[in-house]
């Protein structure tokens, strides 16, 4: 298939699309309202459903209710409705659905800002809901990979029965580049026999459900989730490396900030810096491996993230005291620019032994 | 041998965890026997509430999905987008649908969705415990509201039939009540109706039924009829607010 230039949001939605979702529930927040819109343009072309819901609470239960009646479906917002629909979110992991949930982050905390951010990194990865659940949580650097994660999340999603979180910025959102709608690679999807969709007096009811009143009951659906999730982690870690088995220093950047990282890493590189880079494409499961073939002689890791430290918590788990650990962020908006970058990577170097790591 | 009598099928073999003497067991009982008269049991899904309520779905015999509270309406549109050939029908009770849950019944009216709704309204929060509800009478005590409900403190309770017969989406509202023999054949009259508004592609339909929760108000099962019947019905007077035929 032929590239097209396409802006991110709007990119999502044709994926979306492409992938076979024909359910499509939001509530208008900028900076992804282009996605509503494509749908409520394109859905009734394909029979499928756009609704502006009365809230982002009422758009992900209804997600919920489209997910148990079997359907592909998904939603999308950004921050302050994701915030709204954690509950929802909850009850769809613990009924174990499958889903997509896209947020394009912006400035916090409350109404923040609508310019791009990566501040909902903690939300996303370690549940903003209630209980212990993952959503398997991706984030695309480029339109071209956010349109491959969006198709490949929608199978993910069916494959283990579980929401999946695409994770971008505002930057990703608003940003044209040319795209082709590729085929995921193939995977082996389970039947949804378990889906509502009327007995038709031929088989049992089927039930959607998260609640466990017994506390055996409970501890054993809890148990189970965490054997999905080890499964998760074992088959579905993303990530990009460049140059870590040879780097002096070594930074961790993920979605559009690993990107001005990479125009400071080549700039560095032409002044005789060896930096590597580690991008996380899948935040979760995070590529804890991956910083395990930094070579010794690496002198320490910097992560930058559009966010005053947040995924650098994973960082300093997944080097586990080998290197110093630093930290640049930019927020509410602010981008941190190739310069900047360049900058903090001369420093970090500079520092002796532990010094200042954070 | 002439069978007179027979359970419904739409109902389980599951006992129901209801104290005695509530009146959630009769409602489930209207609600199964209509779905099996009317032909639709088994291309039904219900969704059951948070309340006293929430184990529904292992006592209607069909689909069902557990909703959060408040979100039944929602989780509803979500099932019959998807299947719009099928019967979808909520059952919820007054603090799960008269307050945590107000927009999405009320925006589920608006959008005229296809969808039925059994309203339980007993005047209190059962299942936690015996709290104020939107719907509690002025005077009425609850564990929250010790002195009794206090307009000018807490407002006076909803009448949700009365409002949402006001959108135009709501195509079927009607209150009753399950207290005699003769209310309960009526709420089922009622019953059945409303979910012919959905089956006939005609829109939203809401039966608000007025409900006993003898284990919350401190009544015997009895007292607990009586009461209603006395304090409830003139606050909430019983009939029809609106029938598809009402609107254009
Ligand atoms: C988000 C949320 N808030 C509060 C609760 C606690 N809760 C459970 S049931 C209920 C009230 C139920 O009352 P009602 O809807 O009137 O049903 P009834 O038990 O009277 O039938 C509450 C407040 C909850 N489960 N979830
Ligand atoms: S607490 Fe009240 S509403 Fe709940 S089952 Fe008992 S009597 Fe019924
Ligand atoms: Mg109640």
């Amino acid at each position: 298939m032929a590239k097209v230039l396409m802006k991110g949001n709007e990119a999502i939605g044709a994926a979306a699309i492409e992938a076979g979702c024909k359910y499509f529930f939001g509530y208008p927040i900028t900076p992804q309202s282009e996605l509503p819109e494509y749908m409520a343009r394109e859905m009734p072309k394909i029979n499928g459903v756009f609704l502006q819901a009365e809230s982002e609470i009422a758009a992900i239960n209804m997600v919920y209710g489209a997910a148990g009646a079997g359907a592909r479906v998904m939603t999308s917002s950004s921050s302050p409705g994701i915030s709204l629909k954690q509950e929802g979110i909850s009850y769809i992991a613990g009924a174990e659905l499958p889903c997509l949930i896209v947020n394009i982050m912006r400035g916090g905390p409350g109404l923040g800002s609508i310019q791009p951010s990566q501040t909902d990194y903690f939300q996303a990865t370690r549940g903003g809901g209630n209980g212990d659940y993952r959503l398997v949580v991706l984030a695309p650097a480029n339109v071209q990979e956010l349109v491959d994660l969006i198709i490949e999340g929608f199978d993910i999603a069916d494959q283990y029965r579980n929401p999946v979180m695409i994770l971008g910025d505002g930057m990703i959102g608003q940003m044209m580049e040319p795209v082709e709608f590729k085929k995921p690679k193939k995977r082996e999807l389970p039947e949804k026999d378990w889906a509502t969709t009327g007995t038709k007096g031929k088989r049992k009811p089927n039930i959607i459900n998260s609640l466990y009143l017994a506390a055996e009951e409970l501890e054993e659906h809890n148990k189970r989730l965490q054997e999905k999730y080890k499964a998760i982690k074992e088959n579905e870690v993303k990530v990009e490396s460049y140059n870590i088995e040879d780097a002096d220093i070594v930074v961790a950047a993920y979605g559009t900030t690993s990107r001005i990282a990479k125009t400071a890493i080549s700039q560095l590189e032409k002044e005789g810096y060896k930096v590597g880079l580690i991008r996380p494409i899948s935040l979760w499961p995070f590529p804890y491996e991956e910083f395990n073939k930094i070579s010794d002689k690496c002198k320490g890791v910097l992560t930058i993230e559009m966010n005053t430290g947040q995924m650098v918590d994973d960082v300093k788990i997944a080097v586990n005291g080998r290197f110093p650990v630093y930290f640049y962020g930019r927020t509410g908006g602010m981008v941190p620019t190739p310069n900047e970058i360049a900058e903090k990577v001369k420093e970090s170097m500079e520092v002796k032994s532990n010094g200042c790591s954070i | 041998m002439a069978v007179v009598f027979e359970k419904t099928r739409g109902l389980t073999d599951v006992q129901t965890h209801y104290c005695p003497g509530c009146t959630h067991g009769i409602v489930h009982r209207l609600v199964a026997e209509s779905l099996e008269e009317l032909g639709v049991l088994d291309d039904t899904i219900g969704v059951a509430p948070v309340g006293c309520s929430v184990l529904a779905y292992k006592y209607f015999n069909c689909d069902m999905h557990e909703a959060a509270h408040g979100r039944a309406p929602a989780v509803a549109t979500g099932i019959k987008r998807v299947h719009p050939d099928k019967f979808v029908f909520t059952y919820q009770g007054d603090g799960d649908l008269a307050s945590i849950g107000t927009a999405e019944i009320v925006h589920a009216a608006h959008r005229g969705e296809k969808i039925s709704t059994i309203f339980i309204n007993n005047a209190i929060y059962g299942m936690t415990g015996g709290q104020m509800a939107p719907t509690t009478l002025v005077g009425q005590k609850a564990t929250t509201a010790p002195y009794g409900r206090d307009e000018a403190h807490a407002g006076r309770p909803i009448r949700m039939a009365e409002m949402l017969a006001t959108i135009h989406g709501a195509k079927f509202v009607e209150r009753v009540a399950v207290n005699t023999p003769a209310n309960v054949r009526k709420a089922k009259k009622a019953i059945k109706r409303c979910f012919e508004t959905q089956i006939n592609g005609e829109g939203f339909g809401i039966v608000e039924v007025l409900s006993t929760c003898p284990t919350n108000w401190g009544y015997t099962p009895e007292e607990a009829l009586k009461w209603l019947e006395e304090n409830m019905i003139p606050y909430y007077p019983l009939g029809n607010f609106r029938t598809p035929e009402e609107v254009e």
